[in-house]
């Protein structure tokens, strides 16, 4: 009997002394998270209660569990970066995190993250951020359900949403990004997702990829950014599912692929940019179901594109279906749908019996003057495009669609 | 004035041309709109026929017209009637029933189309407010050709060409000129040739409408500014305006020195 | 009634009236005669106002008419060539001219002459020329005018509307009305005319009765004398 005593009393101790609670609040006795944190050991949890926090600077190098009940509010006061973590094993939830510290020559963050492992960020609201959450040299962690909102007026004054950097195995899910420079970076990062994010009014872009291989993202909703989402200098890229919004300008696009290599770009809906897809040196990338409508450009084509197939799109009222850059094409355009298509199909198999030819002489003579796309839609140039069809002199005369669709693919 | 434009336009209202015009614009209308399912196809096809279509038809009807009633005009100048009566209410029956063929024919498949299926159809009220213009200004455009032509044949050579010339030769001159002068900023001039065609300036104006204005901004700072802002709107309009009391005026003076 | 002095009108090069000068006095039948582009149109149409002479002047009762327009409700104008707009019935251009004149009309006495009742609701464009021509008629005498200008009347009537529009005329006359008449039918001048206007080169060659004409050109036949006349022009 008295050695069960001993040994509920031996249980209770222990487990007090592997994962104890400490509550913080204004009335509490402990008021501050920096106080909190100092008390804590690996594997406790800080709960931080309804409240204001003016802290910054806050140093995280434990296996902590930091997490806000009632979405309490850190407040940087335009400070400095207000967590900096360097630990393993950790994670922050259910603060909002407002008034990151703005400078030309520092990255402050919300949260920045440095060489660390198995963390969670989730459902944070940040506000008034610089850079929100900074992560570099870390591995295995999860960004969910986070909401990021700036007011980023200038490109050299503003920071990134999500930014990553040298990082592995991340995974970046149900995010809500806005009014930032670029919504999500990566930089150095692979084997990495970027799931079910919605990026939008971010002033330069939605998402930005630089040197990041074997990534995917999906499902993720990009509107009107101040130039889309650029995707450059990467390898083995799968991009499905999303949406690319009403990027409008003058340079402005949905997507920009600069220097990519062996990508999938399936299922994708381009709607309503100025570019839908702005192809810059890229090779070996499948284009399969993807939609692109109304848009001044679907894809447009001005570095060098070699053995890229597109299959199954449906191009849908764009002002220039296809622009290209030069005469040569190694490029296959095969059973897509051009709602420009005035073909017929008399053997009823669904295929148009008369191949049609993506590129028009309008859009060669608008990519070499630009102004000359005031004259869009003019009997002129419907004219000239005409006379073009019957006999290329200046486009591509292999880029075809032998097996245009009749019908939209749904 | 009024006497003569109404009966100008009963008389133009009872010719079979303008039932013809007025069943083709229905036709088209409706065949577009709820046979097509697909309303940016339609309103593209209907940019096409109203910025080509109308000006021509306005042309033909106005130098039509014009030499036609030569007898009974006049029959009307030697009634106790001011010259400029005469002819501003010949050239408002004329414009009026051509617009009223217009209106009916693409409003009516507007309305029920915008009842029935989807009133985005309205934005594109656009489409009649510009093709209405256009009667007016070609209607103004062939009555100064033909008054200052009293050979029929001539004249109707002259309008024609006219048309043509805005429709098409005047686009194949200013895509020349933009791509030899490439070097140099070609933004105001742009703006400036678009003003100078009626033609132009309707097909930019739908365009806007067409939810490309950010595609024209492409080129530059100038258009950008210009087309996307309702003053850039206000502007077109205003020119438009321009476009038909210049003729108008023109009438008038030539009228003060014509022989008949 | 009718003043033109030294009224010029070139159309281009080529000179139609050259400084002409002719006074007509109210009442009587005035025939205006001369051979082809002679100028009787042109003198006409610039006292209706239609042509724009290069100078000169023309006053209707002492008042200058230049580049006014309401005087025109003191005449009748019957133009040489009817054509009317071809959707309008009958009746509604009759409505039509007599809404643009704000003056008395007997027009229902003149279409029971012509016997264009049968017409009334035709549309213009499906009635012959002769049936036109009596329509042109019927607008042009149904108003109670001092003048009345007749551009080659008879062209397509056939002789029973002839004699109507004789009847007519001399009716006019015996009202005291300043009528002009331009023809190249000379029987129907021999039979109307009380004074006849002859034009040659762009001016007044010839004007006072037929009987004066006819001692001046020594012929006894109306016809033989503006034969003489336009022979001269040739020698």
């Amino acid at each position: 009997m008295k050695n069960l005593r001993l040994t509920i009393l031996a249980l209770f101790f222990c487990s007090s002394l592997l994962a104890s609670q400490i509550e913080v609040c204004n009335s509490c006795q402990v008021k501050s998270i920096k106080q909190a944190l100092s008390l804590a050991k690996d594997g406790d949890e800080i709960l931080i209660k309804e409240g204001v926090y003016k802290e910054s600077g806050i140093a995280v190098d434990k296996s902590v569990k930091i997490i806000g009940v009632g979405l309490p509010t850190v407040d940087g006061e335009h400070k400095e970066t207000i967590f900096t973590v360097k630990a393993n094993n950790f994670s922050i939830e259910g603060l909002r995190i407002i008034n990151v510290g703005h400078s030309y020559t520092k990255d402050f963050a919300a949260i920045l993250v440095s060489k660390s492992k198995n963390f969670t960020l989730q459902n944070n609201v940040l506000e008034k951020v610089f850079f929100g959450l900074l992560i570099e040299k870390s591995r295995y962690g999860i960004i969910k359900n986070n909401k990021l909102i700036s007011d980023a007026e200038d490109q050299a004054g503003s920071g990134n949403g999500i930014h990553l950097w040298h990082s592995e195995d991340m995974q970046i899910e149900n995010n809500e990004l806005t009014g930032l420079r670029d919504g999500i970076y990566f930089e150095f990062v692979k084997n990495s997702m970027v799931r079910n994010n919605r990026s939008y009014e971010n002033l330069r872009y939605g998402l930005h990829f630089m040197f990041s291989n074997n990534n995917e993202y999906n499902d993720n909703v990009f509107t009107n950014n101040g130039a889309g989402v650029a995707v450059m200098f990467s390898k083995f890229v799968k991009m499905t599912n999303n949406q690319f919004i009403q990027n409008w300008g003058s340079a402005s696009y949905g997507l920009l692929l600069k220097e990519i290599y062996d990508a999938e770009i399936e299922n994708n809906t381009f709607s309503k940019n100025t570019i839908g897809i702005s192809v810059d040196g890229s090779t070996r990338i499948n284009y399969k179901n993807n939609t692109f409508s109304r848009n001044g450009w679907a894809i447009k084509v001005v570095g060098a594109c070699y053995e890229n197939h597109f299959n199954q799109n449906n191009f849908l009222h764009n002002a220039i279906d296809l622009s290209y850059n030069s005469k040569i094409n190694s490029n296959t355009f095969d059973s897509n749908y051009w709602s420009e298509y005035t073909g017929y199909d008399l053997d009823k198999n669904g295929i148009g019996d008369v191949p049609y030819r993506p590129v028009k002489l309008f859009s060669y003579i608008a990519h070499r003057t630009p102004e000359s796309i005031v004259l869009l839609r003019s009997l002129f140039v419907d004219i000239i495009n005409f006379s073009e069809k019957v006999s290329p002199v200046f486009t591509p005369d292999n880029l075809l669609d032998n097996s245009p669709l009749m019908q939209k693919i749904q | 004035m009024f006497k003569i434009l109404k009966y100008s336009f009963y008389d133009l209202m009872r010719s079979r041309w303008s039932y013809v015009y007025f069943a083709f614009y229905l036709a088209l209308g409706f065949v577009l709109l709820f046979l097509n399912n697909d309303v940016d196809k339609a309103i593209i096809t209907l940019l096409n026929i109203i910025i080509v279509l109308t000006p021509l038809i306005g042309t033909i009807f106005g130098v039509m017209y014009y030499y036609n009633s030569k007898e009974f005009t006049e029959l009307l100048l030697a009634q106790p009637m001011k010259r400029n009566t005469i002819f501003l209410g010949q050239y408002l029956g004329i414009s009026i029933s051509l617009t009223l063929s217009l209106i009916l024919g693409l409003g009516i498949p507007f309305l029920l189309y915008g009842i029935f299926m989807s009133s985005a159809i309205f934005d594109f009220g656009l489409l009649l407010v510009v093709g209405s213009f256009l009667n007016f200004i070609f209607v103004a455009l062939a009555y100064n050709i033909a008054l200052s032509n009293s050979n029929k044949i001539k004249g109707f050579g002259y309008a024609i060409l006219m048309w043509l010339f805005l429709a098409v030769i005047y686009d194949g001159l200013f895509l020349i000129s933009l791509m030899v002068f490439n070097e140099y900023p070609l933004d105001n001039f742009s703006l400036l040739a678009t003003m100078f065609n009626p033609i132009d300036l309707s097909r930019i104006l739908i365009l806007l409408k067409l939810d490309i204005s950010a595609l024209l901004g492409y080129t530059g700072a100038v258009f950008k500014k210009f087309f996307g802002t309702n003053f850039g709107l206000v502007i077109s309009l205003f020119v438009m305006s321009l476009w038909v009391l210049i003729p108008v005026w023109r009438i008038q003076r030539k009228l003060r020195k014509k022989d008949f | 009634m009718i003043q033109i002095s030294q009224l010029h009108k070139k159309f281009g090069k080529l000179v139609v009236l050259d400084g002409l000068n002719l006074d007509i006095d109210a009442g009587g039948i005035f025939a205006v005669l001369g051979p082809n582009g002679s100028g009787k149109t042109t003198v006409i149409k610039s006292i209706l106002g239609m042509v724009i002479p290069n100078s000169g002047e023309i006053q209707i009762d002492g008042k200058s008419v230049l580049k006014k327009w309401d005087y025109r409700n003191q005449i009748n104008y019957l133009p040489q060539i009817a054509n009317f707009p071809a959707n309008l019935s009958v009746k509604e251009l009759i409505a039509m001219v007599k809404n643009l004149r704000p003056k008395e009309s007997n027009e229902t006495e003149l279409i029971e002459l012509f016997a264009l009742t049968p017409f009334l609701d035709k549309k213009l464009g499906s009635l012959s020329g002769g049936t036109k021509q009596k329509v042109n008629i019927v607008l042009t005498f149904m108003f109670d005018s001092d003048i009345i200008i007749l551009d080659e009347p008879t062209t397509g009537l056939d002789p029973i509307a002839l004699i109507h529009l004789k009847g007519i005329i001399h009716q006019e006359k015996e009202k005291g009305k300043t009528i002009l008449i331009t023809t190249h039918i000379m029987s129907f001048v021999d039979e109307m005319a009380d004074e006849v206007v002859f034009l040659l080169d762009g001016n007044i060659y010839f004007k006072g009765s037929i009987d004066d004409l006819k001692t001046k050109t020594k012929q006894t036949d109306l016809e033989q004398s503006i034969a003489h006349l336009i022979s001269k022009q040739y020698v």
